[in-house]
């Protein structure tokens, strides 16, 4: 990577397109579904590459879903892909019943998903994705943090048998460091980094933010541990056990807490190993502003994490 | 009568007599629905459709959506009798843990390709495994029973414009026009007509049929001797509650159960039918 591109940061979706089009090439199952957003989902050189296998649908949410399922039906691996936010709410029933409940081999690709659209406002912004995708049994969704992570996502989801999310975001975020013989596994959580006085539990576009946090909290001699959980469905408990021996916890997401991941491993803690936690997350519908501004606005920041941190290990130690 | 009409008569009959069965031990079903689409089953699944009901994934197979999945009396008596599990199965209708639930489940009984009940999603799902069977130049048929209230469902047309703008000539939607929604006609509701009208700018060709005259049915779904180009729209005039005098053409029978006499009566006008 060029040190300009590393210091703007990736837009993810090029990884996803990638990884998209090398196993198209080696498997003829492998299609792609739109909602007129062959631009958005930058899936023009797949169907450059493939046009027989891109399929656009035109803005029909709903049918883009159901038409996923038909042609899993059919035999394909449909890779059906839309903005998060038209994909998840527009077409919640058809991800419920046609994909979710049929158990059918659809893989659902959610697009700028977070607050990438920020100055457009809520009714574009997908941050309640994962709260009401959360509440569909057998439906796995992923939140990738890196480049890296989601062409590992995306391979994982093709070779999975069964109905997948994944969020796919195009805010810039650094390449994460990682052993180089560190593997991708749906449903296992990653530690980023060891620590044993607080764990961070992040995903998506807050797991560089986390890192950074830690690095801050580092040099105040607070040892906190940063796991990466990027599949929310199923959840990792072990890893959450885990975090919860430091006995004390943060998690931050882009995206609402309450039913997403902050409320994934909020409800494990509440039932197994109780300890105190903080949420770096949303609130619910957003004000005016660019995505940058939002996530400052909302700490949704290296230093929102840190404070957090701080107030919850400082709380602990006050009680 | 030729053979192969006969026996979707009888089939229609059986059909009938089963989902009625099935309704009146559960307490709960949908009969006037089940009867508007007994014979358009029976039609599909004992005359057109190719299928091995001992290889129900076999890639190669034709693929029936239920679309309007309420109408599981009828669609669950055509699949026992096509031999997708025992007929002996249909007793369980509605019981707990039953495979037999009140909307078909692909995950758990054999020749239901796609979970339907929430009405608008049988038919995009159709067009989905149509565009497949296109990619790959495959021979196999697709069709899709859908309701006329169903067809209020945007979804619905967001496939049909689909279907007519990629010519899907391999899809099939049967629209069991009965005429009438869970309380009212379609036409007080919100009104379908002029449907044909409706599907032929859609880009599709459209058939008019008697739902209930085997050998129509069976004319206008017998494989074209030359591939269509355009998808194929069936609108099947039916009667709700068909096959049972009480029952037909009242709206109050969409999901209405016969108590003892009614269905002593259900049975006996269905046995006449049978030897007519």
């Amino acid at each position: 990577m060029s040190a300009a591109a590393a210091k703007a940061g990736f837009d993810c979706r090029e990884a996803y397109v990638r990884a998209l089009e090398e196993l198209a090439d080696g498997d003829d199952r492998i299609v792609a579904v739109v909602n007129d957003s062959v631009g958005s989902s930058k899936l023009g050189g797949f169907r450059s590459k493939f046009p027989q296998r891109l399929i656009n649908v035109g803005i029909a949410e709903q049918n883009m879903v159901g038409v996923g399922a038909g042609l899993a039906n059919g035999g394909k691996i449909p890779f059906v892909s839309g903005a998060a936010c038209f994909l998840t709410a527009r077409a919640l029933e058809q991800i419920k019943a046609d994909c979710a409940y049929s158990n059918a081999n659809v893989k659902l690709c959610g697009i700028s998903s977070g607050v990438a659209y920020g100055e457009l406002g809520a009714t574009h912004h997908s941050i309640e994705d994962i709260a009401w995708l959360r509440a569909l049994r057998n439906l796995t969704i992923i939140v990738p943090s890196d480049p890296w992570e989601t062409a590992e996502a995306i391979r994982a989801a093709a070779a999975f048998d069964g109905p997948v999310f994944v969020r796919i975001s195009r805010m810039p975020v650094p390449e994460i460091a990682r052993p180089q013989d560190a593997a991708f596994a749906i449903g296992r959580a990653e530690t980023l980094r060891e620590g044993g006085d607080i764990a961070i539990i992040a995903n998506g576009t807050l797991v560089h933010r986390a890192l950074a946090a830690a690095e801050t909290l580092a040099a105040e001699g607070i040892a906190a541990r940063v796991v990466n959980m990027s599949t929310v469905a199923p959840l990792d408990e072990a890893a959450i056990a885990a975090a919860a021996e430091t006995g004390a916890i943060v998690t931050a997401e882009e995206g609402l807490s309450h039913g997403g991941l902050g409320g994934a491993v909020a409800e494990y803690v509440a039932t197994h190993r109780p300890v105190p936690m903080r949420m770096i997350g949303f609130p619910g519908f957003l004000p005016t502003g660019s995505a940058q501004w939002l996530m400052e606005k909302f700490g949704l920041t290296d230093t929102g994490i840190a404070a957090a941190a701080r107030e919850l290990l400082g709380s602990r130690q006050a009680g | 009568m030729t053979a192969a009409v006969a026996r979707v008569r009888e089939k229609a009959n059986w059909i009938r007599r089963s989902a009625i069965e099935m309704i009146y031990h559960a307490r709960q079903g949908h009969p006037g629905g089940d009867m508007s689409a007994a014979d358009i089953l029976a039609a599909l699944y004992f005359r057109i459709l190719r299928y091995d009901p001992a290889r129900p994934s076999d890639p190669a197979r034709d693929r029936f959506v239920m679309s309007k999945g309420h109408c599981t009396g009828a669609f669950y008596s055509a699949l026992a009798a096509a031999g997708f599990f025992p007929t002996s199965e249909l007793a369980t209708y509605l019981q707990p843990e039953s495979r037999l639930n009140g909307h078909p489940n692909r995950t758990y009984l054999p020749g239901v390709e796609t979970n339907t009940g929430p009405l608008g999603h049988g038919l995009p799902v159709a067009v989905g495994i149509a565009i497949a069977g296109q990619i790959d130049g495959a021979d196999y048929r697709v069709f899709a029973l859908t309701g006329d209230g169903e067809l209020q469902e945007g979804s619905m047309w967001e496939a049909a414009m689909l279907a007519g703008h990629r010519g899907l000539g391999n899809l099939t939607a049967i629209v069991d026009r009965n005429g009438l929604q869970q309380g009212a006609p379609t036409e007080d509701t919100n009104a379908l007509e002029p449907l044909a009208d409706k599907w032929r700018a859609f880009g599709w060709e459209v058939a008019d049929v008697d739902g209930h005259d085997h050998a129509a049915l069976l004319a206008v779904l017998e494989a074209p001797s030359t591939p269509r180009d355009k998808p194929l729209c069936v609108i099947a005039h039916t009667h709700k509650g068909q096959g049972i005098s009480y029952m037909r053409d009242q709206a109050s029978w969409h999901h209405g159960v016969p108590d003892a006499e009614q269905y002593a009566q259900a049975m006996k006008e269905l046995e006449l039918d049978v030897e007519a």
